[in-house]
């Protein structure tokens, strides 16, 4: 009798944890369908199904961006949450190939991966399905692959990162002035992933920004040889502020370094996101490439049928290069008026960032230089790319190309 | 004042080892049954708080990780196979009390082999003959890296977990350097070798490209059963575990049975390797062992080291690996809510082996007697 009470309070105990269960689900379905924005008008994106891979998840300064972009998007268009399938965490391996092979499954008619590595298996993966559309950031193979469903995309973010310098130098201009550092103090550090074109293109152009204010700025580089890594970033952010760097920047894709700077009072530039939450003292601006408008791009093409460009490059323009918070409290006066002064030359096409008269290597202006262009395996270098006077990044594919050291910096 | 009936403090229940064979199959089964019962409401309840989402679906989602269409079968079947392989490696050496964490790294010389045949001979020879030779390299890759420390513990007694352990580290700086080599662009990234002409990738079997990985796992786990069974190797692997001083005792050379032991341990890492680079990923990275080196010590420990039961235990992980990543996407959650869910089912799962051998025994059962 004992027993059958026992399992009689066990099997109502069940019932009531799954009652409740279900009750909880119930809400939630109703919640959804309130949430649901209406369709935007003239266009029916019911079509559309989005699938974006991504190598980390959100706690991932980079893959953040792509994931709110995504979302931004979803919500513009008026996308169900059936219509987008983000799968986080998907390594740069045949794993990648599963994960767009199971989009493509489950109906996707875009895929968008965010990370290097992934290139080979989305190509592979665009190969064996021309009906659907791939795109992959930062890769260099679409220009000359002659696979017509696969892209590249990136953006001007040199642009971006030379206005973030501009800010960083008047912050140094402010040091100088008020006497806290001599003009030969003036020397900022920079936290980058690897010895890669994309971060030295990345902090060459921040580096010119700053030098466009203050002449006698220098630079130094640290490489943590991985792209998210936050005590590591951390580490090599403390390295530069004790090497005399009085502010700081970074490529690489976790909050460590701002952190460590927001501890030391360090005033800190940021990529991809606005870290005043997390550096409300340090925190001095911050830019980012806004992938919406590319994936609204290719959302409409797919719709319409149209094709998509090999290598797809944002700009100022298009909205895909953003400045996120001048931070008031940190930044130097009349910051804002003279970034947009900045802004302006560029839209109007009167200022390029590699302007070979700014800057020298080896003591020499840069009057050509063969970049490593084309993705044969070779890793020779073989395309042409100074002209007109500059250095033409992103011109050629979209992926950055700059790999030069410029004099003023030096690499630890 | 001094009653010595109070004085004896009797324990509200106290726990009982079972004799051995105690339990009927089916009550430690029903046991194990009960076990993810319960861990699947706590689950519910976790879902609805942190997520409200309803818990139906989200294991419905679970399983769509496994079943929800032939690719993603074939997907679990392949995460499973490299998950039993690896497993399969350390069971003779964790059997024998040779706590070998250093799988990962052995797994990763394996791979580190294969690629150099690969990329550095990968179009001067025939592909079979390339197929052959990588093979043979992993294998003698997984088997240095397995004898480094097995040496040393057999020789001079010196502590093999944390010796395997850092020889992980530098595997995965061997790797990191040979892409450093290999790639001069500086992204670090090797991305597929040999994509056009398909060099040293092992060929799909009836249209199935990760069959071969799959059959050469099943054979492995019918021979280590019988290696481990009925062998006079796995018989003197069991009494080294069990006891080290009654295998000396028997006549048993231990020295020799460690080295012997970490030799096949870690050829069969060394054949994982192969397997990752030559029929899967058809690049090298330091991820490329992805962890398995050691979620397959859980994997070894629940099947009691049964080469069978371990098919279970991997498919039971890949399944909830695959299904967190389908649960992520599907509700647009964090994969560590997932990982959390998975977290708990194991939790169970390990908690329920408790019960089965050991009895509780309350209070008011002694006195009923």
């Amino acid at each position: 009798m004992k027993k059958i009470a026992k399992i009689l309070s066990i099997v109502l105990a069940v019932a009531l944890v799954l009652g409740l269960a279900a009750c909880g689900g119930k809400t939630e379905n109703n919640g959804e369908n309130n949430s649901e924005n209406p369709v935007a008008a003239g266009a029916d994106y019911s079509d559309i199904k989005f699938g974006l891979i991504c190598l980390h998840d959100e706690n991932s300064t980079y893959d953040n961006n792509f994931i709110s972009a995504v979302k931004e998007v979803q919500q513009n268009l008026g996308l169900s949450d059936d219509q987008v399938l983000i799968k986080t965490n998907i390594p740069e391996t045949e794993a990648c190939l599963n994960a767009a092979e199971e989009l493509v499954d489950e109906g996707c008619n875009f895929i968008f991966a965010d990370s290097f590595g992934h290139e080979s298996y989305i190509l592979q993966a665009a190969q064996e399905n021309p009906d659907v559309q791939f795109a992959h950031a930062t890769g260099t193979h679409a220009h000359d692959a002659g696979v017509p469903n696969f892209h590249n995309a990136f953006a001007s973010i040199y642009e971006g990162r030379y206005l973030t310098g501009v800010a960083a130098g008047l912050k140094l201009q402010e040091m100088i002035d008020s006497g806290k550092i001599t003009a030969d103090q003036a020397k900022v550090g920079y936290v980058g992933a690897f010895d890669y074109a994309e971060v030295k293109s990345g902090y060459t152009s921040f580096f010119l920004g700053v030098r466009s204010i203050v002449e006698s700025a220098t630079m130094e580089v640290v490489y943590t040889n991985s792209w998210f890594d936050i005590a590591l970033e951390r580490e090599a952010a403390l390295k530069l502020i004790n090497d005399g760097c009085v502010i700081i920047s970074q490529h690489a894709d976790s909050e460590g370094a701002p952190k460590a700077c927001e501890e030391k009072g360090v005033p800190n530039v940021a990529y991809n996101i606005n870290t005043e939450s997390v550096a409300p003292n340090t925190a001095l601006v911050s830019s980012r490439i806004n992938w919406a408008p590319f994936f609204t791009l290719c959302i409409d093409s797919v719709l319409k049928g149209e094709s998509i460009d090999a290598d797809w490059v944002g700009t100022i323009a298009t909205g895909s290069v953003e400045l996120l918070g001048v931070n008031e409290k940190v930044a130097a006066e009349g910051t804002q008026a003279k970034l947009d002064e900045v802004k302006a030359q560029f839209e109007a096409g009167t200022l390029k960032v590699f302007d070979t008269s700014t800057f020298t290597v080896d003591g020499k202006t840069l009057d050509s230089y063969l970049a490593d262009i084309d993705d044969d395996g070779t890793f020779s270098h073989e395309t042409e790319v100074v002209s007109d006077g500059y250095f033409h990044e992103s011109v050629y594919r979209s992926a950055p190309c700059f790999d030069i050291v410029i004099d003023g910096i030096t690499e630890a | 004042m001094n009653n010595p009936k109070e004085k004896i403090h009797e324990p509200l229940f106290h726990i009982v080892k079972r004799s051995k064979d105690a339990l009927p199959l089916w009550k430690s089964w029903l046991i194990r049954a009960i076990a993810i019962v319960f861990s699947l409401l706590v689950c519910s309840v976790i879902i609805v708080l942190l997520t409200n989402q309803n818990p139906l679906e989200v294991f419905g989602a679970l399983l769509k990780g496994s079943f929800g269409s032939e690719r993603k079968f074939w997907n679990m079947l392949q995460n499973l196979a490299m998950l039993l392989c690896i497993s399969l490696a350390i069971t003779p050496a964790f059997k024998m009390k040779f706590w070998n964490l250093g799988a990962e790294g052995q797994v990763l010389i394996g791979s580190l082999c294969s690629m150099v045949l690969m990329f550095t001979v990968g179009d001067k020879i025939p592909n079979l003959v390339l197929i052959l030779a990588m093979l043979a390299a992993s294998i003698l890759g997984g088997i240095i890296w397995g004898l480094i420390p097995a040496v040393f513990k057999a020789k001079w007694n010196t502590n093999e977990s944390l010796f395997t352990l850092m020889m992980n580290y530098i595997a995965i700086q061997l790797v990191s350097f040979a892409i450093m080599v290999w790639v001069p662009s500086g992204s670090s990234v090797m991305g597929l070798v040999n994509s056009s002409t398909k060099a040293g990738w092992i060929p799909d079997i009836f249209g199935q490209k990760y069959l071969f990985n799959i059959i050469v796992v099943a054979a492995l786990t019918v021979f280590m059963f019988v290696y481990l069974k009925s062998s006079k190797h796995g018989y003197e692997i069991s009494v080294v575990g069990e006891s080290e001083n009654t295998a000396k005792y028997i006549g048993i050379n231990v020295k020799k049975v460690i080295i012997r032991t970490m030799i096949l341990s870690g050829a069969i890492c060394g054949l994982a390797g192969f397997l990752l680079v030559a029929g899967t990923n058809h690049t090298i990275s330091k991820d490329l062992a992805g962890g398995n080196g050691f979620t397959a010590i859980m994997v070894s420990w629940l099947a009691k080291f049964n080469p069978f039961v371990m098919v279970i235990t991997s498919f039971l992980i890949a399944f909830l690996q695959r299904g967190a990543g389908e649960i992520a996407t599907n509700f647009n959650l964090n994969t560590s809510i997932a990982d959390i869910l998975t977290g708990i089912i194991i939790f169970f799962i390990i908690g329920s082996e408790f019960f089965i051998n050991y009895q509780i025994k309350t209070k008011a059962k002694k006195e009923d007697k």
